[in-house]
Formats: C-alpha cells, structure tokens, sequence
C-alpha cells in the first residue's frame, strides 16, 4: 500500500509536468546579432525570462538561438520584439539606436566581429 | 616592428566593495613606446562577463565609465601590457600610464592553467571538484591515500597493524559521508573501512567533494558530507596508460590501462591494477610489522556508448578484486616461546553496473535515467584469535527524470532508489553469527531555481519505506546568494539517517584485547537503533586581486547535531562498548581557506581548522579521542614554463600540523597527562614531465620522520590490555617513492 502511495505521489509530478508538454510547446531557430560571450549571457539571461519561453541558448558562431516556448502564453513576434528591446537585432525587429547604445562596448555587434 | 596591433584587449575588470554613487569615472591612458615616446592608447574591445560594465578608450585614449555600487577598483587590462588596478576613491579622473610587459610581448600565448582543486562561484551546493591532476600530487596509489593533499578531508590511521589510512569530513569518521562512484552509492556496509583503499587513483578522472547534506538523489544516508569519484571514461580516455610506482618500504605498484574506441559509437577500456609488498618492516622494533605484506589484484572492465543524434549514453561496467595482507608480530626474525599474534586480512570483491541516459535531442531540458550496480563484497579475516567474516551482497537501482517547470530557471528532478543489502557476518573468539537484510524503497522530488545572476537554490525531499529503519522524510536545502561577483555566501541544512555496521565501520576493535559489549538489546541493528543527525552550515568565500594575482579566503562553518548514534565507546581500559546515544553529540567544524596565486607558477593554499567534536558518554560529556581539535595545512604548489617538446618539473610541497588529540585512557599512556603532543608532517613530490607521454616522479612522506613512539601498547598480544588502535601520529617514518608514468 505505502509503496503504491510513493509511485502514485512521484509519478502525479510526472504527469504534471508532462501536462503542457503537447502541442502548445513550439520550437524556434532564427539569427540573433550579437558578437562575444557578453551578448551571449545577456541573451540567453533576457530570453529565458521572458514569460513563456521554457529554453534558449544563443550560439555565438552561427548567430542562431533556438528557443522552446508556449505558444499560449507568448508569440514568436513578441519574443523577437523583445530580443530587439535588448539591444539585438533579429531579422524582423531591429534594436533601437539608444538601447544599441548602452549596450556594454564589446557588444558593438555593427562595428566588431566576433571575439 | 612588433605587431602591437595584432590583438589587443582591454577590459575593466571589476573586484569586490562599495561606493555608493552613480557618476562617472574618466581620464585618459597612455603608454610609452620603445622610443620612449607617449602615446594615447586607442580602442579595441572589452571583456566582462558577470556585471555588465567595461568600455573602451577612444582614439585619443580617453575612457568614461560609470561607478558601480559593487565596485571600487578599476582593472586596465591590455594585452602586452603590465596590468594597471586602481583604487577609487573621491576623485572622478584617473590619468592611467601603461607599461609594456616584455614578459609577454614577443610571443604571446594565452594561458590559463586549470586549477587541480576548484571551487565553484555559481553552483548552489559546496562543491569543491578535485581533477586527476590533484590525485598526481599524493602519487601512491589509491583514494584513501590520496586525500594527504587536499584540505577538505582529514587523513588519519586508523591502527598501528592494517596500515589502514581513514578519512574524516567536518570531524566526522567516514561511514558519516556517502561515498559514491559516478553517483551509486559504493563504499558502505563491509567495504567501509578499506573500500577507499580498494579504488586506484590512476582509474579517477575527478572527484566531487560536497560538504554538508548532499543531494536528495542519491539517497537518505550522508550526513555530514559526500565524495562522488568519477571514474576515466573509455570513449576520452588515452589509449594506453602505464604507471609503475616503488618505495622504500618494500611496496611495489603498476597500473596498465588500455582504451579502444571500437566505432564512433562504442568504445570499451580495460583497467588493470596490482599491488605487492613483501618485505617485512620494523623501523620502530616494536616486534610488530610496521605495515602489513600485501598482495592486491583489482581488475575492471568498462564499456561506453554514445548516439549523439539519438541522445543516448551508456556504461556497462564489470569488477573484481581481490586484496589479501598478513599483518601482526614479525614471525621472520624473532623466535617465539608463545604463540605469535598474527592476522590475515582476505578481500574478494564483485562489482558490475549498469547505467542508461536518454536526453530528447529536440527538447534538451529533458532526461531520463536510470541506472543499476550489484556488488558482492566478501571478507575473511582474523586479527590473532579474533574473528571477523563479512559477506555484503548488495543491489541499487535508481531511475531520475529531469525537466523543467516553466522555463529553464526552474528545474526539477525525480525518481526512484530501490536498495538491498543482505549481511552474514561472523564475529571474535566466539563465532557470533548475525544476518541482516537490510530493503528500502524510496521516492524524491528535488526542486532547483536559477535567477541566472545572484541567487540560486534546490530544495529536496524524499520519503523512503525501509525494513528496519521504518518509513520517513528526508528534506534537504540548499542556497546560495552571490551579491557580487567575486563574493558567494552558501546555506544548506538536512538530515541523514543510516544503519550502523557496528563490527565493519570499527574494525580497529579487533586488533585489542578489549572485550566487546553491545549495551542495548532492543535496537533491530545488533541491538543498536539507527543513527539520525541534522546538517546544517554556512560557507562565505571572497575573491580578491592582489598585486593583480587571483585569490580568495573561504570560511565554512558546519554543524552535526545528532539525534541518535551508536556511540563507540573506548573510554575504559580493556573494553569496549557500544550503546545508543543518551544525551548530546554533535560536531562542530570551522574551516578558514587562503588561496593566492604568487605568480604565474605558483599557488599557494593555507587552511585552519577548528572542530570541536563531543558526545555524552557514560563516563561523561567528552571530546572525541584522537580527533584533534586544530589543524594547520598549507601546500604550495609550483612549475616551470612548459618548453616546446612539452617537458617541464612541477614541484609540490605540503606542510600539514595536526594539534592535540584527547586520548583514552591505557596504564601505558599515562605519561601524555591526558593528551597526544601536536606534531607536524611534511611531503613533497617532483615530477619531471619530459613530454606529454612520459613523465617520472619521486616523492617523500613524512620527510621529518615524526612516529608515535608506542603504537602498540599493552604487553601481550593475547591479554585485555593490549591495544593496536591507539593511533594519533604515523607509525612509520619518512617514506621515499619513485615511479614513472608513461601515456600514449
């Protein structure tokens, strides 16, 4: 009995995390500028909390970030937009002059190549 | 004309404090050529990973930069050039003058050696991560030997007759940590006391020390702390290893690896190790061999393999060893009118394991995995007219399920442990059979969040059904905070519970004359109850820059609070009792780390400790015997610059003092007042690489020679007096070793 009670107690969490595992889950690859481990962080960080994305991580060599998220709670548009927000461009929305400008100076993606 | 330009980097690296502003900083940097003429500095690029904050000169060599709350020092980095650190103070322009570094100017290598013992800013738990490289420095020959390097883990002997070396973590004897090899539980029940020993160093790729509750995962029995050796891995490994070691006390010791990557998915290694020491050794004319003869035999078969595109890993791994020492009176040249006291000490050991990972290759943030090991370990032994026998045969399996709540930042893991353990032990003059069965099955759940930044946490819980220690919750908790870059603060607390193998965790009790006395009657292991302790701790560590070097200072405070423990009572001459815990114990342990690299060849560490280990006994509130209560360490480490054809010496020194030990009382140790003497040690070893194949060493312990002077106390060997295990200091003097080590 106390054994069916621990499988039944650790196999629910199994299947409440297997709950939004279906079809909403959409995955993404698309060019994010940027050109050093710098950008890498400061994607990877600003991505992963925006709300809805469950996964990313930005390449530095191909410029490609894959991402996983739920497409119920964002859209790739507004996540591209945000990425934007950032200071990076992509291939839809492109970053605003002043933010690209606070960017941290080795994150010059215009200006530098990738180091 | 050298080419300056080729690649120049400048950065602001940012160190610890405070200022409390959100100005700007600026001025302008210049350098002096080789004609003595200065120049302004122009841009290149910044690096900084952590805060954000770096800028670049303009084409004139001005800079701005803004203040930062975390920080008030500025680091001017430039590739060629000396590094410049300033303190900021109230002023708002710093004119900087740069200087080349003809150090570094005409060949520029970039160069960041690995250090061989790592303590990590970001992970959650206290983790220090030893590579193999560690291991090199103790070069003789297995884990329990391996620890003389290391300040984390105290090394101490546990009697003057096996040659036994035992570890202790936060005080705390080694049956206290969960010892694991690539995460299955592995030194525990019968290979508790020699196990350590049983694992060559030249098989470990790295090893995991946590301190404090380790993870829920593996299991509800840490206590005080965990060690998890990972072992080479075919598929990395070289092809072919070879390390042939000797000393000047006769013991002898090869290591033969041989990897084979049979196609880009399968790859299998077969690792062999033998050990010999026949010479019979009385440097201290005791009567009694200073160290047992020996004969090991450990052989280990490995399979890896890897389908990268179908996310698969898998390890099938098959064991045996065999070890048997003669220890005891020196037979050879003394001629006795009684019988001899001598013992034997045979080991026969099964392991195998099996492991499977699966990760989806289109969602990386899940896995599965599950893994299984059955190990049978059998030993027969006699210590004079003693007697003790152990069969373990054990099995574990565990199944682990990792994803994520949300979003990467929260992760979760869980799964199952299933474990049995059948004992048959038979035990002193009188034979004693006990046979135990020891099942359980267990669930956990562990939680993990990382802001990505500043703080982080995993909290665990598990429930577990045992047949003798009853069902219960296991919870777990650690965090971390790290408010700046170079500074981490850490918390944990949990508890442990485990069963205690009275006879195999003590086997020191065998080489006496102390008569035997289990005190309860009604406990379901030999009488005794379960041990149940809580954990908790608090661990600040500092980075610093001086003189630009890298350094940091770790404090680690640690407590034990046990709520039960079967309580090894030695106190009284010519016995020996175990009983339940009545009262309190715990176990209290400060540690100080320093660690400064004094330059690009040298690294020096220093640690005090401090443990205040006590315990109600019958007799009385006492400090444990024979733990000392201060500790000083301190190991520098040093090499050449490697030449072209990769040959180079290393140096390594370490300096261990080890204060003050209660003993017990004995008639023999009546003139110590109470109390061994401190005392300290020396070690050093020098290898010279000739290349990156082959490389020979020598080393010396105990270089000072420091022995207890009366190890074996009691007069005869067959009385109730006599005691072997009285050990506070080494037995044998300096120790000299040569070896050679040859990799392809």
């Amino acid at each position: 009995m106390k054994y069916i009670f621990i499988i039944l107690f650790f196999t629910s969490s199994y299947l409440f995390s297997f709950q939004d595992q279906d079809s909403k889950s959409a995955k993404v690859s698309f060019e994010v500028s940027g050109v050093c481990d710098m950008c890498k962080s400061r994607i990877d960080e600003g991505v992963i909390k925006i709300k809805g994305v469950k996964y990313a991580n930005w390449n530095i060599n191909s410029n490609n970030i894959s991402i996983i998220y739920n497409s119920r709670k964002t859209k790739l548009d507004s996540i591209k937009k945000n990425i934007a927000a950032l200071g990076h461009d992509t291939d839809k929305y492109k970053a605003k002059d002043e933010v690209y400008q606070s960017l941290p100076e080795c994150c010059y993606y215009k200006t530098l190549s990738i180091h | 004309m050298r080419k300056l330009l080729l690649l120049i980097s400048f950065a602001f690296l940012l160190s610890f404090s405070f200022t409390y502003s959100q100005n700007f900083i600026n001025g302008t940097i210049v350098y002096e050529n080789q004609f003595g003429e200065t120049l302004p500095f122009s841009r290149s690029y910044c690096l900084l990973a952590k805060y954000k904050l770096g800028t670049l000169s303009d084409i004139d060599g001005n800079y701005e930069i803004p203040l930062s709350n975390s920080s008030n020092k500025l680091v001017f980095k430039f590739l060629g050039f000396k590094d410049q650190v300033i303190d900021i103070t109230d002023k708002k322009i710093y004119n900087i003058t740069m200087f080349i570094d003809d150090n570094i100017l005409d060949e520029v290598t970039i160069n960041k050696k690995r250090k061989t013992i790592q303590k990590s800013y970001f992970k959650t738990q206290n983790i220090t991560n030893v590579s193999s490289d560690e291991l090199l420095k103790a070069a003789c020959c297995n884990i329990s030997e391996s620890f003389e390097t290391n300040p984390s883990i105290d090394v101490n002997y546990s009697n003057a007759v096996t040659g036994v070396k035992q570890v202790k973590m936060l005080g705390l004897e080694s049956p206290y940590l969960l010892i694991t090899e690539e995460n299955i539980p592995m030194i525990r029940g019968a290979s508790q006391v020699y196990g350590l020993s049983f694992i060559p160093g030249t098989w470990v790729e790295s090893m995991q020390i946590t301190k404090g509750s380790g993870s829920v995962v593996n299991g509800f029995e840490s206590i005080s702390g965990q060690i998890n050796v990972e072992l080479k891995k075919p598929y990395s490994d070289s092809p072919f290893f070879v390390n042939v070691y000797s000393n000047n006390m006769g013991r002898n010791e090869i290591n033969i690896h041989g990897n084979k990557i049979i196609n880009d998915k399968l790859s299998t290694g077969l690792y062999l190790h033998a050990n010999k020491n026949s010479s019979i050794n009385d440097k201290n004319n005791d009567g009694f061999l200073d160290n047992p003869t020996s004969d090991a035999f450990n052989l280990f078969n490995r399979w890896q393999y890897i389908n990268t595109e179908k996310g698969l890993v898998s390890f099938l791994g098959v064991r045996f060893m065999k070890d048997e020492k003669i220890i005891g009176e020196n037979t050879q040249d003394m001629i006795f009118i009684r019988d001899p006291w001598r013992g034997e000490i045979n080991t026969n050991r099964f392991d195998s394991n099996f492991k499977f990972g699966y990760v989806n290759p289109s969602i990386p943030y899940q896995s599965i995995g599950f893994q299984m090991a059955y190990s049978n370990h059998d030993q027969d032994s006699f210590f004079g007219i003693r007697n003790y026998n152990i069969n373990q045969s054990s099995f574990y399996s565990s199944l682990i399920y990792n994803t994520i709540l949300g979003s990467t930042l929260n992760k979760i893991k869980f799964g199952f442990n299933y474990s049995y353990d059948d004992f048959d032990e038979i035990v002193d003059k009188q034979n004693i059979f006990y046979s135990r069965i020891d099942k359980s099955f267990g669930g956990f759940f562990e939680y993990s969040y990382d802001s990505m930044d500043a703080v982080s946490l995993v909290a665990g819980i598990r429930y577990d059904i045992h047949n003798n220690l009853g069902d219960f919750f296991t919870p777990r908790l650690h965090m971390r905070y790290q408010p700046f870059e170079k500074s981490v603060m850490r918390f944990s607390v949990g508890t442990g519970r485990k069963s205690s193998n009275i006879f195999s965790e003590n086997q020191n009790i065998f080489a006496t004359g102390r008569d035997i006395q289990i005190l309860n009657k009604s406990g379901k292991f030999y009488g005794l109850d379960s041990e149940k302790a809580i954990n908790y701790g608090f661990s600040f560590r500092q980075g610093f820059f001086i003189n630009n070097r890298e350094g940091d200072i770790t404090f680690d405070y640690y407590v034990t609070d046990f709520k039960n423990q079967v309580v090894v009572d030695w106190e009284t001459q010519g016995e020996l009792s175990f009983y339940n815990l009545n009262g309190k114990s715990f176990a209290k342990s400060l540690q100080i780390d320093f660690e400064y690299q004094i330059s690009d060849n040298v690294l020096i560490k220093s640690t005090f400790k401090n443990f205040d280990v006590k315990k109600q006994y019958v007799s009385g509130f006492k400090q444990n015997p024979l733990t000392p209560k201060n500790r000083f360490f301190t190991n520098i480490e040093a090499s050449t610059n490697e030449r072209e054809n990769g040959s180079k010496w290393k140096f390594d020194l370490t300096y261990n003092w080890i204060g003050t030990q209660r003993l017990t009382s004995h008639t023999e140790l009546v003139d110590f007042g109470g109390y061994s003497p401190s005392y300290s040690l020396l070690n050093s070893q020098i290898t010279r690489e000739f290349s990156n194949k082959l490389e020979v060493y020598i080393g010396g312990e105990n270089i000072g020679g420091y022995t207890q002077s009366n190890p074996i106390i009691g007069g005869d060997p067959f009385g109730a007096d006599f005691d072997t295990s009285l050990i506070y200091a080494p037995i044998h003097g300096a120790l000299f070793y040569l070896g050679l080590r040859l990799k392809l």
